[in-house]
């Protein structure tokens, strides 16, 4: 099954993760949101699919290419 | 003796009620509306104040004779002409502003990928636009604008706060209530106002452009000797940027030296916001019946529109021609992100990239243009000033 591995892409922190593992999710879909530069910005899945991993948890500290989802699909 | 038994009620004229009007438009635009309101409110409140007649606020003596407006080349009396003549007449306030905006500034993405210093410096072709515009009513003689006053219009297209209030100050200070005003607004605006041009400029496809999110790692000398050798560069080829550009890279400077942390948290804290808080209120207390409420002054809102949409325009522009020589093509919207508000106009980019591509993360690419363009807005007033001043 193709998976897409969705990446942190700038340093910040996470203020909230709005998925779990098993969860659908739709392209648009917001997986979590970063902290950064003093703004709110939404990470999104880039297709349709099955998360079946989940690489951070809320108030983490991040840096670019750490792993936020796995979705497969 | 009769001061005391003196009601403004009086002296109410209808014009002071269309202001009180205005300056409630200004304090829900900040506070119901959100927008800008650390400059709104204050502004929209000093509108308030100098339109109830009688409170002196901003007394000036002229020729030995009291007078209750500001007036330029007076010796100030009321406590807030004390503050708009000490503050901003003696251009402290907007300066010292730039200090603190430089302390919060990180070059870093400008570092990485200097090309984005151009986008920077194509927004600004807005700034001229609106310049020749302006000039062009002037000659018309549909309204009393000569060179400094298109200037003065044409910098809000920089969309610049403390940059317009400099030029403007210098250059055309009776102006300085409506391009102030129309400088904070359209600032507060900008996601308004940019998505309709950008995507005018672009096809879907240009829009979904992916830009690698990774930019090259920038080191700490890099990012200390970047305001060094960027203030020496451009002021000594534009002059009188010193002023703006100087303090901008201090401010810069003590953020990224590593040694002077203390100063570069109150420089983006409590020193901003001390001058925000002056600024915003002198400006709205310039802003009386008579200063404000003459033709000129819608026709520079309209012109400052017109400004920021040309900046917006040229950054995108410039942004599909640089894909014309470039390999690794870049998402030309970030070109809007040149208009120096900063960071809305990233926001904006970083926004409307997530729309059409969810993969694409555009802030950091926009956030080069953006910062690039403060130094672009800077050095362009720096050019008025110094063939103008």
């Amino acid at each position: 099954m193709p998976q897409e591995i969705v990446e942190i892409p700038i340093t910040g922190k996470v203020l909230s993760v709005g998925i779990k593992e098993g969860d659908e999710v739709k392209e648009g879909d917001v997986l979590c949101v970063l902290e950064s530069m003093k703004m709110e910005n939404p990470i999104l899945s880039p297709v349709d699919g099955k998360v079946s991993k989940i690489g951070v948890n809320a108030d983490q500290v991040v840096n670019p290419g750490d792993t936020v989802a796995v979705i497969d699909y | 003796m009769f001061g005391l038994f003196e009601t403004g009620f009086a002296s109410f004229t209808p014009e002071n009620g269309i202001m009180l009007a205005i300056g409630g438009v200004f304090l829900f635009l900040g506070i119901v509306k959100k927008m800008e309101p650390l400059l709104l409110v204050p502004i929209g409140f000093g509108v308030l104040l100098i339109n109830l007649p009688l409170g002196g606020l901003m007394e000036t003596i002229v020729n030995g004779q009291i007078v209750e407006a500001y007036a330029i080349g007076g010796e100030p009396a009321g406590i807030l002409a004390r503050v708009f003549h000490y503050g901003l007449v003696w251009e402290i306030v907007p300066a010292f502003i730039f200090l603190g905006l430089g302390s919060m500034t990180d070059f870093g993405p400008v570092i990485a990928n200097p090309k984005t210093l151009i986008l920077g410096a194509g927004a600004q072709f807005g700034v001229y636009a609106a310049f020749f515009i302006a000039l062009a009513l002037g000659s018309a003689g549909v309204a009393n604008f000569g060179l400094n006053e298109a200037a003065s219009i044409g910098i809000i297209g920089g969309a610049d706060g403390p940059t317009t209030i400099f030029l403007t100050n210098r250059l055309a200070p009776q102006l300085i209530g409506a391009t102030a005003v129309a400088a904070y607004t359209y600032m507060a605006m900008v996601p308004i106002i940019q998505p309709p041009i950008i995507r005018a400029l672009t096809s879907k496809k240009e829009r979904a452009i992916y830009m690698k999110p990774q930019l090259r790692p920038v080191s700490k000398l890099e990012k200390m000797l970047f305001p060094i050798i960027g203030a020496i560069i451009i002021i000594l080829l534009v002059p009188k940027s010193a002023p703006l550009i100087g303090l901008f890279t201090l401010g810069n400077l003590l953020k990224e030296s590593g040694v002077t942390d203390r100063l570069a948290n109150t420089a983006s804290n409590a020193f901003i916001d001390i001058l925000t808080i002056l600024l915003g209120i002198s400006v709205g207390a310039f802003m009386s019946a008579e200063s404000f409420l003459r033709p000129e002054t819608l026709m520079i809102f309209g012109l400052g529109v017109a400004a920021f949409a040309a900046s917006t325009f040229f950054g995108v522009i410039l942004a599909k021609i640089m894909n014309l020589f470039l390999k690794e093509k870049i998402n030309p919207m970030i070109g809007a992100a040149g208009v120096s508000a900063v960071p809305m106009a990233a926001r904006v980019v970083q926004r409307m990239g997530q729309q059409e591509n969810p993969r694409n993360f555009l802030l950091m690419h926009a956030m080069g243009p953006n910062v690039a363009g403060v130094i672009g807005t800077a050095t362009a007033a720096g050019i008025f000033m110094g063939i103008l001043g």
